[in-house]
Protein backbone atom coordinates (compact mmCIF):
# COMPACT_ATOMS: atom_id res chain seq x y z
CA UNK A 1 0.00 0.00 0.00
CA UNK A 2 3.25 2.11 -0.38
CA UNK A 3 2.37 3.63 -3.73
CA UNK A 4 -0.01 6.62 -4.80
CA UNK A 5 -3.06 5.52 -6.04
CA UNK A 6 -6.18 7.36 -6.96
CA UNK A 7 -8.51 3.85 -6.18
CA UNK A 8 -8.32 1.88 -3.08
CA UNK A 9 -9.61 -1.38 -2.18
CA UNK A 10 -10.85 -1.23 1.41
CA UNK A 11 -12.37 -4.24 3.55
CA UNK A 12 -13.67 -3.53 6.74
CA UNK A 13 -16.90 -4.38 8.96
CA UNK A 14 -20.09 -2.32 9.04
CA UNK A 15 -22.10 -3.16 11.64
CA UNK A 16 -21.09 -6.01 12.09
CA UNK A 17 -21.28 -7.00 8.28
CA UNK A 18 -18.55 -7.69 6.36
CA UNK A 19 -17.74 -4.95 3.43
CA UNK A 20 -15.24 -5.08 0.58
CA UNK A 21 -15.21 -2.03 -1.94
CA UNK A 22 -13.32 -0.25 -4.33
CA UNK A 23 -13.00 3.16 -3.88
CA UNK A 24 -12.09 6.45 -4.79
CA UNK A 25 -9.63 7.96 -2.45
CA UNK A 26 -10.76 11.23 -2.20
CA UNK A 27 -14.42 9.79 -1.10
CA UNK A 28 -15.01 10.46 3.02
CA UNK A 29 -16.21 7.90 5.01
CA UNK A 30 -19.67 9.63 5.55
CA UNK A 31 -20.05 9.57 1.99
CA UNK A 32 -18.99 6.13 1.58
CA UNK A 33 -21.76 5.12 4.13
CA UNK A 34 -24.55 6.70 2.74
CA UNK A 35 -23.70 6.51 -1.13
CA UNK A 36 -21.60 3.12 -1.40
CA UNK A 37 -23.83 1.14 1.38
CA UNK A 38 -26.78 3.19 1.99
CA UNK A 39 -26.47 4.01 5.10
CA UNK A 40 -28.06 7.29 5.39
CA UNK A 41 -28.72 7.83 8.98
CA UNK A 42 -24.92 9.02 9.19
CA UNK A 43 -26.11 12.97 7.76
CA UNK A 44 -23.66 15.56 6.45
CA UNK A 45 -24.26 18.59 6.96
CA UNK A 46 -20.67 20.85 7.19
CA UNK A 47 -18.00 18.68 5.53
CA UNK A 48 -15.79 20.19 7.77
CA UNK A 49 -16.07 18.85 11.23
CA UNK A 50 -18.04 21.44 13.23
CA UNK A 51 -21.42 20.15 13.06
CA UNK A 52 -21.31 16.98 14.19
CA UNK A 53 -24.10 15.48 11.84
CA UNK A 54 -21.78 12.52 9.86
CA UNK A 55 -20.40 11.85 13.84
CA UNK A 56 -19.73 7.32 13.47
CA UNK A 57 -17.52 4.99 15.71
CA UNK A 58 -14.71 3.32 13.99
CA UNK A 59 -12.95 1.08 16.27
CA UNK A 60 -15.23 2.12 19.29
CA UNK A 61 -14.17 5.49 18.98
CA UNK A 62 -16.43 8.23 17.78
CA UNK A 63 -15.03 10.59 14.82
CA UNK A 64 -16.83 12.89 12.18
CA UNK A 65 -17.04 10.44 9.30
CA UNK A 66 -16.55 13.79 6.80
CA UNK A 67 -12.79 14.19 8.26
CA UNK A 68 -11.71 10.79 7.39
CA UNK A 69 -11.61 9.25 4.09
CA UNK A 70 -13.20 5.53 3.44
CA UNK A 71 -9.54 4.36 2.53
CA UNK A 72 -8.37 4.86 5.77
CA UNK A 73 -11.01 2.69 7.34
CA UNK A 74 -9.94 -0.28 5.52
CA UNK A 75 -9.10 -2.85 7.92
CA UNK A 76 -11.61 -0.66 10.66
CA UNK A 77 -14.77 -1.66 12.43
CA UNK A 78 -17.30 1.22 11.83
CA UNK A 79 -20.50 1.59 13.38
CA UNK A 80 -23.45 3.91 12.40
CA UNK A 81 -26.59 4.62 13.66
CA UNK A 82 -28.03 2.34 12.27
CA UNK A 83 -26.27 -0.39 13.93
CA UNK A 84 -26.42 0.97 17.02
CA UNK A 85 -30.34 1.20 16.84
CA UNK A 86 -30.77 -2.16 15.71
CA UNK A 87 -28.43 -3.92 18.06
CA UNK A 88 -30.72 -1.74 20.74
CA UNK A 89 -27.98 -0.80 22.41
CA UNK A 90 -28.95 3.18 22.31
CA UNK A 91 -32.73 1.80 23.01
CA UNK A 92 -33.24 4.17 26.32
CA UNK A 93 -31.35 7.04 24.24
CA UNK A 94 -34.12 6.61 21.54
CA UNK A 95 -36.82 6.19 23.98
CA UNK A 96 -35.42 9.14 25.92
CA UNK A 97 -35.57 11.26 22.98
CA UNK A 98 -39.30 10.61 22.13
CA UNK A 99 -40.32 11.34 25.45
CA UNK A 100 -38.65 14.12 26.22
CA UNK A 101 -39.35 16.02 22.80
CA UNK A 102 -35.40 15.98 22.21
CA UNK A 103 -35.73 16.07 18.05
CA UNK A 104 -37.47 18.78 16.10
CA UNK A 105 -36.49 18.05 12.41
CA UNK A 106 -33.98 15.28 13.26
CA UNK A 107 -31.29 15.81 11.12
CA UNK A 108 -28.57 16.16 13.75
CA UNK A 109 -30.39 13.38 16.00
CA UNK A 110 -27.97 10.48 15.00
CA UNK A 111 -25.06 12.49 15.31
CA UNK A 112 -26.20 13.15 19.15
CA UNK A 113 -27.13 9.98 20.01
CA UNK A 114 -23.57 8.62 18.51
CA UNK A 115 -21.70 11.34 20.92
CA UNK A 116 -24.26 10.93 23.69
CA UNK A 117 -23.88 7.18 24.15
CA UNK A 118 -20.08 7.92 23.73
CA UNK A 119 -20.12 9.88 26.70
CA UNK A 120 -22.54 7.36 28.96
CA UNK A 121 -20.10 4.77 28.15
CA UNK A 122 -17.32 6.74 29.47
CA UNK A 123 -18.89 8.68 31.89
CA UNK A 124 -21.98 7.02 33.52
CA UNK A 125 -22.95 9.92 35.79
CA UNK A 126 -22.33 13.53 33.64
CA UNK A 127 -23.50 16.55 35.56
CA UNK A 128 -25.82 18.44 32.73
CA UNK A 129 -22.87 20.85 32.41
CA UNK A 130 -20.38 17.99 31.01
CA UNK A 131 -22.89 16.59 29.11
CA UNK A 132 -23.19 19.92 27.53
CA UNK A 133 -19.91 20.37 26.93
CA UNK A 134 -19.65 17.11 25.66
CA UNK A 135 -22.35 17.81 22.75
CA UNK A 136 -20.54 21.60 22.40
CA UNK A 137 -19.27 19.44 18.71
CA UNK A 138 -22.67 18.41 17.65
CA UNK A 139 -24.81 21.55 16.60
CA UNK A 140 -28.75 21.04 16.83
CA UNK A 141 -30.20 24.14 13.84
CA UNK A 142 -33.50 23.61 15.64
CA UNK A 143 -32.01 25.10 18.59
CA UNK A 144 -33.76 21.81 20.55
CA UNK A 145 -30.37 21.63 22.96
CA UNK A 146 -32.59 21.58 26.47
CA UNK A 147 -34.59 19.00 25.44
CA UNK A 148 -31.60 16.81 24.02
CA UNK A 149 -29.77 17.60 27.56
CA UNK A 150 -32.90 16.74 29.69
CA UNK A 151 -32.88 13.51 27.35
CA UNK A 152 -29.72 12.27 28.32
CA UNK A 153 -29.74 13.36 31.42
CA UNK A 154 -33.12 11.13 32.42
CA UNK A 155 -31.06 8.17 30.82
CA UNK A 156 -27.88 8.50 32.93
CA UNK A 157 -30.79 8.47 36.09
CA UNK A 158 -32.41 6.07 35.23
CA UNK A 159 -29.34 3.97 34.54
CA UNK A 160 -27.84 5.07 38.27
CA UNK A 161 -31.41 4.08 39.89
CA UNK A 162 -31.43 0.71 39.09
CA UNK A 163 -27.88 -0.08 39.20
CA UNK A 164 -28.06 0.69 43.23
CA UNK B 1 -17.61 20.97 -0.61
CA UNK B 2 -15.56 17.76 -0.93
CA UNK B 3 -12.13 17.00 -1.62
CA UNK B 4 -10.24 17.43 -5.07
CA UNK B 5 -8.64 14.00 -6.21
CA UNK B 6 -5.97 12.51 -5.14
CA UNK B 7 -3.29 9.63 -4.50
CA UNK B 8 -3.31 7.79 -1.40
CA UNK B 9 -0.45 6.17 0.21
CA UNK B 10 -0.25 4.59 3.35
CA UNK B 11 3.38 3.48 4.21
CA UNK B 12 3.73 1.43 6.93
CA UNK B 13 7.13 2.86 8.31
CA UNK B 14 8.95 6.30 8.63
CA UNK B 15 11.35 5.56 6.01
CA UNK B 16 8.88 4.56 3.30
CA UNK B 17 6.97 7.60 4.18
CA UNK B 18 10.02 9.96 3.30
CA UNK B 19 10.83 7.80 0.44
CA UNK B 20 7.16 9.04 -0.40
CA UNK B 21 8.02 12.38 0.45
CA UNK B 22 11.12 12.56 -1.93
CA UNK B 23 9.37 11.10 -5.08
CA UNK B 24 6.33 13.44 -4.78
CA UNK B 25 8.18 16.64 -2.91
CA UNK B 26 5.66 19.50 -3.04
CA UNK B 27 2.77 17.55 -4.36
CA UNK B 28 2.43 15.67 -1.44
CA UNK B 29 1.45 16.58 1.87
CA UNK B 30 1.34 13.82 4.96
CA UNK B 31 -1.74 13.13 6.34
CA UNK B 32 -2.06 12.65 9.83
CA UNK B 33 -5.48 12.72 12.41
CA UNK B 34 -6.59 14.98 9.50
CA UNK B 35 -9.05 17.48 11.41
CA UNK B 36 -7.46 20.56 9.87
CA UNK B 37 -6.09 18.99 6.23
CA UNK B 38 -9.55 17.10 5.68
CA UNK B 39 -11.73 20.67 6.05
CA UNK B 40 -8.99 22.37 4.11
CA UNK B 41 -9.09 19.99 1.51
CA UNK B 42 -12.55 20.51 1.65
CA UNK B 43 -12.58 23.86 1.60
CA UNK B 44 -10.23 23.91 -1.49
CA UNK B 45 -7.86 25.46 0.40
CA UNK B 46 -5.20 22.97 -0.05
CA UNK B 47 -4.99 20.72 -3.02
CA UNK B 48 -2.00 18.14 -2.70
CA UNK B 49 -1.89 15.77 -5.46
CA UNK B 50 -0.72 13.30 -3.32
CA UNK B 51 -1.58 12.08 0.50
CA UNK B 52 0.48 10.38 2.65
CA UNK B 53 -1.51 8.75 5.13
CA UNK B 54 1.01 8.21 8.55
CA UNK B 55 -1.45 6.68 10.61
CA UNK B 56 -0.48 2.76 10.17
CA UNK B 57 3.59 3.33 10.94
CA UNK B 58 4.16 1.49 13.93
CA UNK B 59 5.85 3.43 17.13
CA UNK B 60 5.24 7.21 15.94
CA UNK B 61 2.38 7.10 18.84
CA UNK B 62 2.73 7.20 22.12
CA UNK B 63 4.10 8.56 25.92
CA UNK B 64 7.27 7.79 27.10
CA UNK B 65 9.29 9.03 30.24
CA UNK B 66 12.43 8.91 29.23
CA UNK B 67 15.34 10.12 31.99
CA UNK B 68 14.48 13.86 32.22
CA UNK B 69 12.38 14.35 29.71
CA UNK B 70 8.81 12.66 28.40
CA UNK B 71 8.62 11.72 24.79
CA UNK B 72 5.39 12.48 23.33
CA UNK B 73 5.03 10.87 19.28
CA UNK B 74 3.60 12.29 16.50
CA UNK B 75 0.61 10.19 15.83
CA UNK B 76 -0.07 10.33 19.54
CA UNK B 77 -4.10 11.56 19.23
CA UNK B 78 -5.29 13.97 21.49
CA UNK B 79 -7.44 11.58 23.21
CA UNK B 80 -4.48 9.76 24.79
CA UNK B 81 -2.66 13.35 25.99
CA UNK B 82 -6.07 13.79 27.42
CA UNK B 83 -6.10 10.41 29.71
CA UNK B 84 -2.43 9.78 29.81
CA UNK B 85 -1.32 10.17 33.93
CA UNK B 86 2.05 10.79 32.60
CA UNK B 87 0.67 13.67 30.63
CA UNK B 88 -1.31 14.64 33.96
CA UNK B 89 1.57 14.06 36.41
CA UNK B 90 4.57 15.90 34.46
CA UNK B 91 3.19 17.74 32.05
CA UNK B 92 0.17 19.68 33.58
CA UNK B 93 -0.17 22.61 31.20
CA UNK B 94 -0.41 20.09 28.46
CA UNK B 95 -3.20 18.33 30.49
CA UNK B 96 -4.92 21.62 31.26
CA UNK B 97 -5.15 22.44 27.93
CA UNK B 98 -6.78 19.80 26.32
CA UNK B 99 -10.11 19.62 26.94
CA UNK B 100 -10.23 23.59 24.80
CA UNK B 101 -8.91 21.30 21.90
CA UNK B 102 -12.15 21.52 19.88
CA UNK B 103 -14.52 18.12 20.80
CA UNK B 104 -14.29 14.66 21.73
CA UNK B 105 -14.47 13.42 18.24
CA UNK B 106 -12.14 15.67 16.60
CA UNK B 107 -9.73 14.52 19.36
CA UNK B 108 -10.35 10.87 19.39
CA UNK B 109 -8.76 11.82 15.83
CA UNK B 110 -6.61 14.42 15.90
CA UNK B 111 -2.78 14.38 17.00
CA UNK B 112 -0.38 15.96 18.54
CA UNK B 113 1.91 15.60 15.59
CA UNK B 114 -0.31 17.15 13.33
CA UNK B 115 -1.33 19.96 15.54
CA UNK B 116 2.35 20.99 15.78
CA UNK B 117 3.05 20.66 11.97
CA UNK B 118 0.66 22.51 10.56
CA UNK B 119 1.07 25.96 12.79
CA UNK B 120 -2.30 26.90 13.38
CA UNK B 121 -1.55 30.37 15.36
CA UNK B 122 -4.43 29.60 16.90
CA UNK B 123 -3.74 25.95 18.07
CA UNK B 124 -3.17 25.31 21.79
CA UNK B 125 -0.21 22.48 21.38
CA UNK B 126 1.97 24.54 19.69
CA UNK B 127 1.96 27.34 22.69
CA UNK B 128 2.33 24.53 25.30
CA UNK B 129 5.71 23.58 23.85
CA UNK B 130 7.07 26.71 23.77
CA UNK B 131 5.99 27.65 27.38
CA UNK B 132 7.55 24.23 28.26
CA UNK B 133 10.81 24.24 26.31
CA UNK B 134 9.91 21.18 23.92
CA UNK B 135 12.36 20.29 21.31
CA UNK B 136 10.85 18.84 18.22
CA UNK B 137 12.52 16.12 16.25
CA UNK B 138 11.93 15.76 12.82
CA UNK B 139 13.30 12.64 10.44
CA UNK B 140 14.67 13.22 6.89
CA UNK B 141 16.85 11.54 4.29
CA UNK B 142 19.97 12.44 6.44
CA UNK B 143 18.78 11.16 9.62
CA UNK B 144 17.01 12.73 12.70
CA UNK B 145 17.61 16.85 13.29
CA UNK B 146 16.44 18.86 16.77
CA UNK B 147 14.78 21.84 16.24
CA UNK B 148 13.78 24.12 19.84
CA UNK B 149 10.09 25.08 19.78
CA UNK B 150 11.13 28.61 19.96
CA UNK B 151 12.27 27.75 16.77
CA UNK B 152 9.91 25.88 15.05
CA UNK B 153 6.85 27.65 14.31
CA UNK B 154 7.89 30.78 11.62
CA UNK B 155 4.85 32.12 10.73
CA UNK B 156 1.35 31.27 9.67
CA UNK B 157 1.05 27.54 9.28
CA UNK B 158 4.60 27.94 8.84
CA UNK B 159 7.38 25.59 10.53
CA UNK B 160 10.47 25.04 10.35
CA UNK B 161 9.97 21.65 8.67
CA UNK B 162 11.73 21.38 5.16
CA UNK B 163 10.41 19.66 2.56
CA UNK B 164 10.75 15.97 2.77
CA UNK B 165 10.80 16.01 6.29
CA UNK B 166 8.50 14.25 8.94
CA UNK B 167 7.96 15.23 12.69
CA UNK B 168 7.99 12.42 14.19
CA UNK B 169 8.03 13.65 18.10
CA UNK B 170 8.80 16.20 20.41
CA UNK B 171 10.59 15.79 23.92
CA UNK B 172 9.27 17.77 26.31
CA UNK B 173 12.19 18.92 29.41
CA UNK B 174 10.41 17.09 32.59
CA UNK B 175 9.29 20.05 34.92
CA UNK B 176 12.05 20.92 37.96
CA UNK B 177 10.71 20.85 41.59
CA UNK B 178 9.03 24.12 42.50
CA UNK B 179 8.05 25.12 38.83
CA UNK B 180 4.12 25.39 38.29
CA UNK B 181 2.13 26.13 35.13
CA UNK B 182 -1.39 27.40 33.89
CA UNK B 183 -3.77 27.68 30.85
CA UNK B 184 -6.46 29.17 29.72
CA UNK B 185 -8.51 30.50 26.59
CA UNK B 186 -11.40 32.48 25.35
CA UNK B 187 -13.12 31.43 22.18
CA UNK B 188 -16.81 32.19 20.86
CA UNK B 189 -18.22 28.90 21.73
CA UNK B 190 -16.56 25.59 23.49
CA UNK B 191 -14.58 24.18 21.55
CA UNK B 192 -13.61 26.93 18.71
CA UNK B 193 -10.45 28.37 18.20
CA UNK B 194 -9.37 30.24 20.71
CA UNK B 195 -9.37 34.26 20.22
CA UNK B 196 -6.77 34.34 22.54
CA UNK B 197 -5.39 32.26 25.03
CA UNK B 198 -2.08 32.04 27.10
CA UNK B 199 0.20 28.88 28.47
CA UNK B 200 2.44 29.79 31.79
CA UNK B 201 5.38 27.82 33.22
CA UNK B 202 7.68 28.66 35.52
CA UNK B 203 8.91 28.94 38.96
CA UNK B 204 7.19 30.37 42.02
CA UNK B 205 9.30 28.57 44.72
CA UNK B 206 10.40 30.68 47.71
CA UNK B 207 7.40 32.75 46.94
CA UNK B 208 8.85 34.74 44.04
CA UNK B 209 8.84 34.81 40.13
CA UNK B 210 11.68 33.13 38.16
CA UNK B 211 12.03 31.70 34.87
CA UNK B 212 8.65 32.83 33.79
CA UNK B 213 7.65 31.66 30.07
CA UNK B 214 4.64 33.71 28.76
CA UNK B 215 3.09 32.05 25.84
CA UNK B 216 0.31 33.59 24.13
CA UNK B 217 -1.67 32.30 21.11
CA UNK B 218 -4.29 33.77 18.33
CA UNK B 219 -2.99 37.12 18.82
CA UNK B 220 -0.20 36.80 16.08
CA UNK B 221 0.51 34.89 13.36
CA UNK B 222 2.23 32.01 15.16
CA UNK B 223 2.55 31.09 19.34
CA UNK B 224 4.70 34.03 20.73
CA UNK B 225 6.30 34.30 24.29
CA UNK B 226 5.75 37.38 25.85
CA UNK B 227 9.44 38.51 26.18
CA UNK B 228 9.05 42.25 28.39
CA UNK B 229 5.87 40.66 30.75
CA UNK B 230 8.48 37.72 31.68
CA UNK B 231 11.37 40.47 32.26
CA UNK B 232 8.77 42.15 34.47
CA UNK B 233 8.04 39.37 36.64
CA UNK B 234 11.66 37.64 37.06
CA UNK B 235 12.13 38.16 40.44
CA UNK B 236 9.09 39.88 41.90
CA UNK B 237 6.70 38.16 44.27
CA UNK B 238 4.39 35.80 43.31
CA UNK B 239 1.63 37.59 43.90
CA UNK B 240 -1.26 39.24 42.12
CA UNK B 241 -0.17 42.64 42.92
CA UNK B 242 3.03 41.83 41.10
CA UNK B 243 0.82 40.16 37.97
CA UNK B 244 -1.11 43.81 37.53
CA UNK B 245 2.40 45.90 37.83
CA UNK B 246 3.81 43.94 35.19
CA UNK B 247 0.25 43.37 33.31
CA UNK B 248 0.90 46.57 30.83
CA UNK B 249 4.31 45.09 29.47
CA UNK B 250 2.49 43.11 26.98
CA UNK B 251 1.07 46.47 25.06
CA UNK B 252 4.64 46.30 23.74
CA UNK B 253 5.11 42.39 23.59
CA UNK B 254 1.89 42.11 21.09
CA UNK B 255 0.99 43.60 18.20
CA UNK B 256 -2.05 41.66 17.31
CA UNK B 257 -4.54 42.09 14.02
CA UNK B 258 -8.30 41.97 13.74
CA UNK B 259 -10.01 39.32 12.75
CA UNK B 260 -13.07 38.20 11.90
CA UNK B 261 -14.77 38.41 15.12
CA UNK B 262 -12.80 41.28 17.20
CA UNK B 263 -10.47 44.40 16.64
CA UNK B 264 -6.96 44.80 17.35
CA UNK B 265 -7.71 46.86 20.43
CA UNK B 266 -10.15 44.13 21.69
CA UNK B 267 -7.59 41.40 20.78
CA UNK B 268 -5.13 43.50 22.87
CA UNK B 269 -7.43 44.07 26.10
CA UNK B 270 -8.60 40.47 26.32
CA UNK B 271 -4.81 39.13 25.95
CA UNK B 272 -3.92 41.41 29.46
CA UNK B 273 -7.31 40.00 31.25
CA UNK B 274 -6.66 36.46 30.32
CA UNK B 275 -2.66 36.60 30.72
CA UNK B 276 -3.68 38.23 34.14
CA UNK B 277 -6.00 35.91 35.13
CA UNK B 278 -4.09 32.46 34.20
CA UNK B 279 -0.84 34.27 36.14
CA UNK B 280 -2.60 34.13 39.07
CA UNK B 281 -4.04 30.57 39.02
CA UNK B 282 -0.55 29.54 38.87
CA UNK B 283 0.11 27.01 41.77
CA UNK B 284 2.02 29.24 44.40
CA UNK B 285 0.60 32.33 43.80
CA UNK B 286 -1.26 34.61 46.54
Amino acid sequence: MSAAAETVEISLTVNAERVKRSVPARLNLADFLRYELELTGTHVGCEHGVCGACTVRVDGEIVRGCLMFAAQADGCTVDTIEGLSDSREIEELQSAFVLCNALQCGFCTPGVLMAAQALLRDEPDPSRERIREYLSGNYCRCTGYQAIVDAIEAVAKARAARSK
Amino acid sequence: MKAPRFAYARPASVAEALALLAEHKDEARVLAGGQSLVPMLNFRVAAPKVLVDINRIAGLAGIRVVKNHIRIGALTRHVELERSADIARHLPLVAAAMPHIAHPAIRNRGTFGGSCALGDPAAELPACALALGATFIAAGKKGERRIAAQDFFKGLYATALKAGELLVAAEFPLPKPGYASAFGELARRHGDYAMVGVAVHGSTQGKKFSDMRVALFGVGDRPQRAARLERALEGRPASAKSIEGALGELDADLSPRADLHASAATKRHLAKVLAGRVLKQMDGVS
